[in-house]
């Protein structure tokens, strides 16, 4: 009888808090399967990229790992699985929009264009589109790439921001696409290319992580404005949007940011002990004390 | 010439190469294959069925997997198959599909369209009297397909099918669009952050060269064996 | 199904400012065909070349055509296009790989040679079998009426195997066209390469690919159909297609 009563009770305990949570979309995924998928680049580094171990590492999953733990802490969960799904910057929009992975941890701009298609939670890094190229090929200008060879990444704002540039000014540049950055990178190491345009944070990772980082040099022009970095979520999913903001904002707004931040950019990182020495700027600052999510990066300015 | 050469890094990533990259490829061939060969059989008999409508299907599905590349297949269900569960299922949204179960599923479905064409010969080249005497024992069409027509067809056609399954195992190398961890991905993601390219893809072409080469060896001996036995 | 179709999105200005979608998956189509013819003149060639030595009395050449196709039937192709794009160029001299490397189309050129190479050991083994399919009496009478081994061949023996091995080349030059998409990995921006473009620029993804899927089906019809008005224009009447 007792035995009765109990399960009679603890029936009701669980009808009850069914019904006091009516979760949706992504979050209700989650709940329902114990797994929440993370996508994760190959060589975005420090931001998302693979250690000596191929296991993915860097800013962005500390990041996401964060949300995670949020997110484990919404739904009551003992045990949230992760799984990792390596992605590319061609592949990540229609893998996260088809439900393969749930949050996209790496080194994505956010812009309004995006924005139409997919959502991010609080921005993470700025950083402005410039090329890297070596100096012995003595290219200082955007306008000393005519007629040369350039690769950049597919399915980057980057690549995009080449491709209108050089129909705009007529540059007559053979664009390469690259599958991810490291492949692009070396493609200019050998010879293929005479430069690379990408974020400066990545291309700056980059050549410190190669052979000879004195042979090579970043362009002081750049294609654009210092664009915000943000973790990518499916658009029209507000609960889970909620969860990743507040996650976010609360880890942003603590020491625990500046930590996090002067762990990957401040310190020496794995595989090879390289130290990027950017110190935290003051837009980045900014952007730490009012988190947001706004794809302009006039927003971010000083 | 091979002065720079830095053969350490392939020692150093040994295990990551085989262990996780091999192990991928491996497993993708091994399912990939039987569940070409099930599938395919299906479709063979299809078209072989006397069914107008069935065969012109089956037949249209294989000519329109044989038109198209594999590169675009890969990217065409990778990015489709969660909807296609969604709409299955008749779930909310678009269920997850992993990455390995999706090239699992794509390279089953490319494939039969190969392996259909083997297993549709194998069937013709059965003489028309063994069904007709099945029949004239009482077997039902899919006990005669079961015991006595499939059977030989699948012994006939079996080098041919290890043939297919040689190029599906290079085939699934294609994976490497799609950043999977199959042993060319491996290499690559260690010949990429390592700056190593000559070195590492030195390395996989004789890794790929030796087991295809041992394996359609294997595949010719067992050729001769079957040919003295008819 | 929750994904935002639309199919006006062909007729939009492309990133590139060299007209809509639809003219940057067409610039895609004309790439492939060209790719495509260019392996295949490549493969012809070079088959046909080994399909012979692999037929001839010597046995040093048989062993020639057999290592040749073994070389390149058993590496993926994506890994051949590899070891030519990236592997070769730092093998040879410094300066040869420097211009090999800064080739204005580069990916071009390999992705033709790679595929064509590939599918050269495919065509001789077809070629192969095809002379080795002829009754023996023909390259005896050649023999007997005096013409020396490579009139036989040129007058006599190849003329009839490449008739009878046309069906089977068909779907091998079919296989040419498709199998230059693998080098959307060294970069060649062909129809599979420009509908990812599209995917990543405009973000509709099946859109694109649905594109591209018809082109590649308009592709094969097109050549299906010419090779049987071909193979019919070619047929000796009696004589095996001659039906």
């Amino acid at each position: 009888m007792k035995r009765m009563i109990g399960l009679a009770l603890a029936a009701a305990f669980c009808a009850g808090q069914a019904n006091a949570q009516e979760l949706t979309g992504t979050l209700k995924n989650i709940k329902e399967t114990g797994v929440i998928t993370l996508g994760h680049r190959d060589s975005s580094i420090p931001f998302s990229y693979l250690d000596d171990n191929q296991k993915p590492i860097g800013y962005a999953m500390d990041i996401c790992y964060k949300i995670v733990e949020a997110v484990k802490k919404e739904l009551k969960l003992d045990k949230l699985e992760v799984k990792l799904t390596p992605v590319t910057s061609s592949t990540r929009i229609p893998l996260l929009a088809n439900g393969t992975i749930d949050l996209e941890c790496g080194s994505t701009t956010n812009n309004t264009d995006r924005q139409k298609q997919i959502a991010y939670t609080n921005t993470h890094f700025l950083t402005a589109s410039r090329f890297v190229s070596k100096k012995s090929s003595k290219i200082n200008s955007i306008d000393d790439l005519k007629g040369k060879s350039v690769v950049s990444t597919s399915g980057t704002t980057n690549i995009k921001q080449l491709t209108e540039a050089n129909a705009a000014r007529n540059l007559n540049i053979n664009i390469i696409p690259a599958k991810d950055h490291a492949e692009a990178f070396l493609m200019v190491e050998t010879d293929r290319a005479v430069a690379f345009v990408m974020d400066d944070i990545l291309l700056a990772s980059l050549v410190a992580g190669s052979k000879a980082p004195a042979d090579y040099v970043i362009s002081k022009d750049a294609f654009s404005k210092p664009e915000p970095y943000g973790i990518m979520l499916r658009k029209d999913d507000p609960a889970f949007k909620k969860v990743a903001d507040a996650a976010t904002a609360a880890l942003y707004q603590s020491p625990e940011g500046t930590k996090i931040y002067e762990k990957w950019f401040m310190a020496k990182i794995p595989p090879k002990g390289l130290n990027l020495n950017v110190p935290i700027g003051p837009e980045q600052k900014k952007s730490f004390a009012k988190p947001s999510d706004s794809p302009d990066p006039d927003a971010y300015a000083m | 010439m091979f002065a720079s050469f830095d053969f350490d890094v392939i020692r150093r990533s040994l295990g990551y190469l085989f262990l996780d990259g091999m192990a991928f490829t491996l497993t993708l061939t091994g399912l990939s294959a039987l569940g070409g060969i099930i599938f395919g059989t299906l479709i063979a008999l299809m078209r072989l069925s006397g069914y107008k409508l069935l065969g012109h299907i089956a037949g249209l599905y294989v000519d329109l997997m044989r038109s198209l590349p594999l590169v675009l297949v890969i990217f065409w269900f990778y990015f489709l198959m969660p909807y296609v569960g969604q709409w299955v299922t008749g779930a909310s949204r678009p269920i997850s599909v992993g990455a390995f179960t999706s090239a699992l599923v794509t390279f089953i479905m490319f494939e039969a369209a190969y392996f259909s064409e083997i297993m549709r010969a194998g069937i013709q080249s059965i003489s028309k009297g063994q069904p007709a005497a099945a029949n004239a024992l009482g077997l039902t069409y899919a006990q005669t397909m079961r015991y006595v027509v499939l059977p030989q067809a699948f012994r006939n056609m079996l080098p041919v099918l290890l043939t297919q399954t040689i190029v599906l195992f290079q085939d699934t190398s294609l994976v490497y669009v799609l950043s999977m961890p199959d042993f060319l991905g491996a290499a690559s993601k260690v010949a990429q952050r390592d700056g190593r390219l000559v070195e590492m893809y030195l390395f996989a072409a004789i890794v790929y060269f030796v087991i295809s080469c041992t394996a359609s060896f294997g595949v010719r001996r067992l050729q001769a064996r079957i040919s003295i036995v008819r | 199904m929750n994904y935002n179709w639309n199919w006006s999105i062909f007729f939009e200005p492309a990133p590139g400012g060299t007209g809509t979608y639809f003219n940057m998956l067409l610039s895609g189509l004309w790439l492939t065909i060209q790719t495509g013819v260019f392996a295949w003149i490549i493969a012809l060639v070079f088959g046909s070349i080994i399909g012979v030595l692999r037929t001839l009395p010597s046995k040093t050449a048989y062993w020639v055509g057999f290592a040749y196709v073994e070389f390149f039937r058993n590496m993926p192709l994506l890994v051949q296009l590899f070891l030519w794009f990236f592997v070769l160029p730092e093998l040879v001299p410094r300066s040869w790989g420097l211009w090999l490397k800064q080739l204005p189309n580069a990916p071009f050129y390999t992705a033709a040679i790679g595929v064509g190479l590939f599918m050269s050991a495919r065509v001789a083994v077809q070629l192969a079998a095809g002379i080795a399919s002829l009754p023996r009496g023909q390259k005896q009478a050649a023999t007997a009426l005096g013409l020396t081994t490579v009139q036989s061949y040129r007058y006599v023996l190849l003329p009839i195997a490449f008739r009878i091995i046309l069906p089977p080349l068909t779907s091998e030059f079919l296989n040419t066209i498709k199998n230059t998409a693998v080098a959307i990995t060294i970069g060649l921006i062909e129809l599979t390469g420009q509908a990812r473009s599209m995917q990543e620029f405009s973000f509709q993804v099946f859109e694109a690919f649905t594109a591209a899927t018809v082109m590649y089906l308009l592709i094969n019809i097109i050549v299906v159909t010419g090779m049987r008005f071909l193979e019919r224009s070619l047929a000796i009447p009696g004589y095996i297609t001659g039906k």
